[in-house]
């Protein structure tokens, strides 16, 4: 026998996995356009920011309504709750992509926007495909409703966040010996940040997995900071 | 979460045994009588219909001035339990174990079965008023056990409406007959008769189950404000009721004990999975 509450919650699901696709493929085009000085992307990517707002709003509203109306208790709950707070932190994933697009642009604008950093850019770059690969693994997590993959999840985004901290001195090495770098090098530093926050968002949502299967409010980057 | 730094790490090496919970058959986290006062003690508790045991050796202790709700399918066994708590199982079934009250077993022969009634109330679900005046049904049982001036009776009367929320609506009526109440009204006039014998507990067995939205609102209003001077125990279907008004719960399956934990638990993380799929509406 199948309830109701079964048969919405499957519709749930797949709009939030919709969303969390959505917002993957944003990430990566942000980084690798990022990357390429590709400034139609990036416009692109600023342009349609609204749509994953939109998503993330039609998924709220649902949670809302299956509160309202199926009155969850117990496992039934947490798996509202947990899609409710995940699907702000997919929005905001977005945002960063969205955030990684300005740069891309500002960069490129910029009357000395070709002193750049090559061997930086390729750094970033490699960052980048981490932190993407660590959100397509939290997606995969949540499909699978794995704890290994949530713990994973962690390990990978701890990795990022050493990675970023040694490019920010590397970015900053290259600030203090060419002052013309500085402009770029600021931007690498807040696409840097962007990166890294990426990350510890899908070690958020590994957490709120691990309250869907337990009830439990966990830490799994503990001590982990948000500065890069 | 990972960004606010007073943790402890220990919680990441704890994540296997956090999920990898172990799934009881049965989980009971009763009152502590050293911290909580209990107001009454079922111990090994069983029930007999002729040789069919519908209750298999209950251990419920229930804390005073609090609610506790019992939830379970029909056939549980939760009414029958519950009527046990004030000998109404009386000459219907065998009820071995003891029931302890204020350091007396209120299952021994000895036990004077009114008295125990007149310590331990019980609504049931169909309010059932006396075919007499509104008055008379919160008098009746008092005047047939002893002699009380007409003003003792008022005050009682008046007393017993006021906590039981229907003194307003019918301080003028009080010699109308109470079958003229709605359902909702009849039903806190019962309640109201069962608080004129000035009892500790109250049980009530489904109270509200054939009451309109509003009345049954009214009811769990009342209940709230009884339960400053009453233990109140109540069989109840409704599990929204249950997590609304209940401070312990226990869930019956089959004539046993289940679970038994705080409600806000009991809606948010039960340890048995039975409860689990019981209190989500999953019989899959």
């Amino acid at each position: 026998m199948s309830r109701i509450f079964d048969i919405e919650m499957e519709d749930l699901d797949d709009q939030f996995r919709s969303m969390g696709k959505m917002v993957a493929r944003t990430i990566d085009k942000s980084v690798v356009g990022f990357m390429a000085h590709d400034t139609k992307t990036a416009e692109e990517i600023i342009d349609r920011d609204h749509e994953i707002n939109e998503r993330e709003a039609a998924i709220e509203k649902k949670t809302f309504e299956m509160i309202a109306l199926y009155q969850p208790v117990t496992t039934d709950l947490r798996e509202v709750v947990t899609i409710l707070k995940a699907v702000s932190v997919l929005e905001r994933m977005g945002d960063y992509a969205r955030d990684i697009a300005y740069s891309t642009i500002r960069i490129h604008h910029r009357e000395n926007g070709d002193r750049r950093m090559p061997e930086i850019e390729r750094k970033i770059s490699e960052m980048g495909l981490m932190a993407t690969r660590t959100f397509d693994e939290i997606l995969d997590a949540y499909v699978s409703d794995s704890i290994d993959d949530a713990q994973k999840v962690a390990d990978h985004s701890e990795e990022v966040s050493r990675l970023s901290a040694t490019i920010r001195k590397d970015i900053l090495t290259s600030m203090k010996g060419d002052v013309d770098t500085i402009d770029a090098g600021a931007d690498y530093l807040v696409v840097v940040g962007y990166l890294k926050r990426t990350a510890d968002h899908a070690t958020d949502i590994a957490e709120w997995l691990v309250y869907k299967r337990s009830g439990k409010i966990v830490e799994l980057n503990p001590g982990s900071s948000s500065f890069i | 979460m990972a960004r606010t730094r007073k943790s402890k790490p220990s919680l990441v090496k704890n994540i296997k045994k956090i999920i990898n919970l172990d799934n009881p058959d049965s989980y009971i986290s009763e009152p502590d009588p050293s911290k909580h006062e209990l107001a009454l003690k079922a111990e090994n508790v069983s029930v007999f219909y002729d040789e069919n045991e519908a209750i298999k050796s209950v251990n419920l202790a229930f804390e005073r001035f609090k609610i506790t709700t019992l939830i379970g399918a029909s056939g549980s066994g939760k009414s029958t339990f519950i009527r046990s708590l004030n000998r109404m199982n009386d000459g219907i079934a065998r009820v071995s174990g003891k029931i302890m009250y204020r350091g007396l077993d209120l299952n021994s022969p000895d036990v004077d079965v009114y008295e125990v009634r007149r310590h331990i109330g019980m609504v049931f679900q169909m309010p059932n008023p006396f075919a007499k005046s509104i008055y008379n049904n919160i008098t009746f049982a008092l005047t047939q056990r002893g002699k009380y001036s007409k003003e003792q009776l008022d005050e009682i009367v008046e007393s017993s409406l006021k906590q039981a929320a229907l003194w307003d609506q019918v301080k003028d009526d009080l010699n109308k007959s109470a079958l003229e109440l709605s359902g909702g009204q009849a039903q806190r006039l019962v309640i109201a008769r069962a608080l004129a014998l000035k009892p500790d507990i109250l049980l009530m067995d489904e109270p509200t189950s054939a009451l309109d939205p509003k009345s049954i609102m009214q009811i769990e209003e009342t209940m709230m404000e009884l339960k400053k001077k009453y233990t109140i125990i109540i069989v109840t279907h409704n599990l929204q009721q249950a997590a609304r008004i209940g401070d312990y719960t226990a869930f019956f399956h089959l004539g046993k004990v289940i679970e038994y934990d705080l409600t806000r638990k009991i809606f948010t993380r039960p340890k048995v999975k039975l409860t689990d799929d019981y209190v989500s509406g999953n019989f899959g």
